[in-house]
């Protein structure tokens, strides 16, 4: 097990590597005007366009740049907005707990209806539950989520009146953050009705940033579970006369859950890619939204920090993945 | 099965002819596929014909009819079947026309995508060593980025547009394919017939191109249906925000960008273009279901 994380935590340097050559190398190279695009602006002076070159170390050879990036993002340093004047790092620590929160969320909201539903589905093969629920599952897959969270707010918030059209809690509640999850913060302060603002902001979000990785595992969890009822041991189960709830339950689903733990570990990437889109449509004070006034406002700086931060958060949180999965997995080790 | 187990051996012609009826024969079966096939072969329909169907141009402005209802809610008017938008056009007409641009999206990307994907992932899996692993840690690190996000910043410096939009979807795509090409021309690589023909005095390039690649079509065919529908799906996002194709270009996404202000005041604007997206994409989608159980050997007949 030791080998395979070390062998694993090998691979790390050179995606590493590739990454903080793609974030220092965008700017660098595809922008016209480095310079400009650095410091997000579009007209300036042939002063202080000198002095900010030097100020952004231009001047230097290009490796020696690069190496200086790497250097400082490994201490933490990954650059300064200079519209805001505030470090990268910490707008996007301030911000990562709500991205943090509404992907719990989804993917609570995903795994408790998409499990279920394909495990009946792939029970009742062929029977009218199993074809809508796939119907209903190709359906979300094929979803452009920025309009369906449109739409529910028509529905829900606007016609309906049920959920709020965003934000991440009412604006009377008030209180120092402590963890920067609403949702706990709140219950610390003892807050009940910011609890509850709280958890209905969190609704439709969720929904929305959910439906995809729903469609995947209900999808996932249905093939997983047709494949493993196929197999010797579930017959042997079976003919052993133990109940089918049991024979479903233990025998089929533990070995069913591996493949669909490795989806829902690959839903990573996936869901900051939908939190960009979630976060515009609810106003949502997060990573995506962030990354998109950045885009809008042309402060590439923050631009550049903060891809590399997600990327490496990503990467992060594969590695993690894998492990999980090897140690729950031991045929994966031996590879 | 009757008329494929004939005991004369048939011509090349007729051999291919079975095949393609083979194929259409386990396609079939998948009646949400076929339902898929017809409706996205209608949207191919609507695309090439837009000018004549399309009541109106794409962007001819009514000055007089600003958000006019559809026809069958009150205020409707049969001029504009599904109302109009916040500057007095015709929603229809602008859907219509907006295949034309969904589709071309789809054919552009994947066209780009496959051609580099498919030539990086072969020239890996035919010669392995350094050039393999050198070829898979650059495709690595484009995965190592949330897609939408590295399609925004690219876009973001290269300039808003329909184009950069393209390229830059088509670059986050390329992985994909460049992963199942090498896997496949490795698998095949050490079947007899190719070492048959490499005795027979083969090149590199023929051996590759020529005699390994038509075998691992299957899983490229369906690769490319999927990447057709994400295709659509991530430049409307990108159209969406603001940074794919430019107002007043109908391209669906691009129509939902301003309509967020409009939730309240008129739902069609909204309705409308994510529905012919979603639309689109699930025929796309459900062709590309009933292409794997078709293509996959190891699904057949399961």
């Amino acid at each position: 097990m030791l080998r395979y994380i070390l062998h694993r935590l090998a691979l790390i340097v050179p995606t590493f590597i590739g990454i903080t050559l793609v974030a220092f190398g965008l700017v660098r190279l595809l922008g016209s005007d480095p310079v400009a695009l650095l410091a997000g602006e579009r007209v300036m002076s042939p002063e202080r366009h000198a002095l900010l070159s030097e100020q952004f170390g231009f001047n230097r050879p290009i490796w020696e740049q690069y190496l200086d990036f790497v250097l400082s993002a490994l201490q933490g340093d990954f650059g300064i907005s200079i519209r805001t004047k505030t470090a990268v790092l910490d707008q996007f620590l301030t911000l990562f707990p709500a991205t943090v929160e509404l992907a719990l969320f989804a993917m609570l909201f995903a795994i408790l209806i998409g499990i279920p539903a394909g495990i009946f589905a792939a029970v009742k093969r062929g029977s009218w539950f199993d074809q809508v629920t796939m119907g209903a599952a190709l359906v979300g897959y094929s979803m452009p989520i920025f309009w369906w969270g449109l739409l529910l707010i028509i529905v829900v918030s606007g016609m309906l009146g049920w959920t709020p059209v965003s934000g991440r809690i009412g604006l009377q509640f008030f209180f120092r953050p402590i963890t920067g999850f609403m949702t706990i913060d709140s219950l610390i302060h003892g807050n009940w009705p910011a609890f509850v603002s709280a958890l209905r902001h969190l609704i439709l979000p969720s929904i929305v940033l959910g439906t995809i990785p729903l469609a995947i595992i209900a999808r996932q969890t249905r093939s997983a579970m047709l494949e493993v009822l196929g197999e010797d041991y579930v017959r042997t189960a079976r003919s052993k006369g133990l109940s089918p709830r049991r024979v479903i339950g233990i025998h089929a689903f533990r070995n069913a859950l591996i493949p669909v733990i490795t989806t829902i570990g690959l839903q990573v990437g996936m869901l900051m890619a939908g939190a960009i889109l979630t976060e515009t449509i609810f106003s949502w004070p997060g990573i995506g939204k962030w990354m998109i006034e950045a885009i809008g406002r042309r402060d590439y700086a923050t631009v550049q920090g903060g891809l590399l931060i997600v990327a490496l958060v990503v990467m992060v949180v594969n590695l993690f993945v894998d492990v999980l999965y090897a140690l729950v997995n031991p045929r994966i080790r031996v590879q | 099965m009757t008329e494929i187990a004939s005991p004369v051996p048939p011509k090349t012609g007729n051999l291919r002819w079975a095949a393609l009826r083979e194929f259409w024969r386990y396609f079939s079966v998948n009646k949400g596929a076929v339902i898929g096939l017809w409706v996205f072969v209608v949207t191919v329909l609507i695309a090439i014909f837009a000018p004549v169907l399309a009541p109106h141009s794409a962007e001819q402005v009514f000055s007089k009819s600003i958000l006019v209802p559809p026809v069958w809610q009150q205020g409707g008017s049969s001029m504009f079947i599904l109302g109009t938008d916040a500057v007095g056009r015709d929603i229809l007409s602008r859907l219509i026309h907006g295949a034309r641009f969904s589709l071309a999206i789809g054919l552009v990307v994947v066209t780009i995508a496959m051609i580099s994907g498919v030539t990086l992932g072969v020239i890996a899996g035919y010669f392995r060593g350094w050039v393999d692993a050198a070829i898979m840690r650059v495709m690595d690190i484009i995965l190592a980025f949330p897609s939408l996000l590295l399609a925004l910043v690219l876009v973001s410096i290269l300039g808003k547009g329909l184009f950069n939009a393209m390229l830059a979807i088509a670059l986050v795509l390329q992985p994909h394919f460049a992963r199942l090409a090498r896997a496949a021309v490795m698998s095949e690589k050490t079947r007899e017939y190719v070492t048959s023909a490499k005795v027979a005095g083969a090149g590199h390039i023929r051996l590759m191109l020529v005699t390994i690649l038509p075998n691992c079509l299957g899983p490229l065919i369906v690769q490319a249906t999927l990447s057709f529908s994400n295709a659509i799906l991530e430049a409307a996002a990108l159209g969406f925000l603001g940074l794919g194709a430019q107002p007043p270009t109908p391209e669906w996404g691009t129509m939902l960008s301003g309509a967020r202000d409009l939730i309240t005041r008129a739902w069609w604007v909204v309705t409308m273009p994510g529905l012919a997206i979603l639309v689109t994409v699930l025929a796309i989608n459900l062709v590309g279901d009933g292409l794997r159980d078709a293509l996959d050997p190891k699904l057949k007949r399961s």
